[in-house]
């Protein structure tokens, strides 16, 4: 093998490597262009049945909870102090609040009732 | 095995035992408590028995799990709440098993039952509460009354926010045990329709037929209920952390 030779290869590697390392750029870049996109992709798949499904479970849990905890509490106020219907009436509706709070705060609409150091809420 | 698509909830006495008026016995219901904590502990027990620097399968699938655990308590409840990861990642565990467990044909699903996960979710706020009073004393109650409300508003701002306290062991415990019923309810009425469709009389060849629509509808529904199993298993775990999250910093 002449020097000659030997310096053309090296110097055809090298061009290699450039063309490869540009290629391998190239990829990368359309690796992180497709991402989000593909990651949105997968969050509209998975926001179909199942997941929707879980949602409104969810949702509703968190309303209806509100509601028989307050009446609940308005009910056992009423059996301990005698002020039978008003106990149940205002905390029914004060339960009613709660529920709606605990939706918009499980749908991540209000703020949690203070700032939260790590977690943006849920 | 009868139709009732309600029967496989039914509570029934292996071993009765009666102390003192009350019915304690051991069923079915307990056995399979049993079974999901002997479960649990022989796969974590065998997994990690190794301890290989190179995890085998298993013991990967153990640490995968603490992993995962250990993640979700770290990003909810920051490093302080590491101190409660043997209660969340038990938690996790035996709810996750006891999903799955439930899922096997004849098996009982000790999650369909309210009260089981009641006492769950209680035992969790119960921690949250007796944990934030020790520790911050008076303090965590500024849970109930956050900052920057005039305070005539206090009068209705804070039984609403103790309200919405109260009912988190609540919901907590109605998602878990609704999607579970649920889920198998939906899951005993279709494969009750394939066998109703193939027993039929009047419709000949087309009832066999037909039964294999309902009968698809089983097998995507038992994807499903697995994927369920799973994910209430980490809605649950995901929540707890947020409630201890409010145990550890009631107020910021």
């Amino acid at each position: 093998m002449s020097p000659d030779e030997s310096g053309q290869e090296s110097e055809k590697r090298a061009l290699r490597e450039a063309e490869l390392s540009e290629r391998k750029n190239r990829l990368v870049q359309s690796l992180e262009e497709r991402s989000p996109e593909a990651q949105q992709r997968k969050g509209e798949n998975s926001s179909g049945a199942g997941q929707g499904f879980a949602q409104a479970m969810k949702l509703s849990t968190e309303f209806v909870a509100g509601v028989v905890v307050g009446a609940g509490l308005g009910w056992l106020i009423d059996r301990g102090l005698g002020t039978s219907p008003w106990g149940l009436i205002i905390f029914l509706l004060l339960g009613f609040c709660a529920g709606v709070l605990n939706v918009l705060r499980s749908a991540g609409v209000v703020a949690e009732p203070h700032d939260r150091t790590r977690d943006g809420g849920s | 095995m009868a139709n009732n698509p309600i029967d496989q909830f039914r509570i029934t006495e292996i071993v009765p035992i009666e102390v003192g008026g009350l019915n304690l016995s051991f069923t079915n219901s307990a056995l399979f408590m049993v079974v999901t904590t002997a479960l649990v502990a022989t796969f974590l027990i065998l997994s990690t028995g190794g301890r290989g620097l190179v995890p085998s399968r298993w013991q990967s699938l153990a640490e995968m799990s603490y992993e995962f655990v250990a993640n979700t308590l770290r990003s909810s409840a920051g490093n302080e709440g590491m101190r409660f990861f043997p209660l969340v990642f038990s938690l996790f565990m035996f709810v996750l098993f006891a999903n799955l467990i439930g899922m096997f044909p004849y098996f009982f699903t000790v999650t369909s039952h309210i009260i089981v996960t009641f006492m769950l979710s209680l035992l969790v706020i119960g921690t949250v509460t007796v944990y934030g009073f020790a520790k911050h004393g008076t303090k965590f109650l500024h849970l109930f009354a956050p900052s920057g409300v005039p305070p005539i508003m206090y009068l209705l701002v804070t039984p609403i926010e103790v309200i919405s306290f109260l009912s988190r062991p609540v919901s907590l415990s109605v998602r878990l045990f609704a999607n579970m019923l649920a889920g198998h309810i939906t899951l005993k009425v279709f494969a009750g329709f394939v066998v109703s469709l193939i027993a039929a009389d009047g419709l000949g060849a087309i009832g066999p037929i037909m039964a294999i629509l309902p009968l698809l509808m089983t097998i995507a529904i038992t994807a499903l209920e697995f994927l369920v199993s799973f994910l209430q298993a980490y809605v649950f775990t995901v929540l707890t952390c947020m409630y201890l999250n409010d145990a550890l910093h009631p107020s910021h």
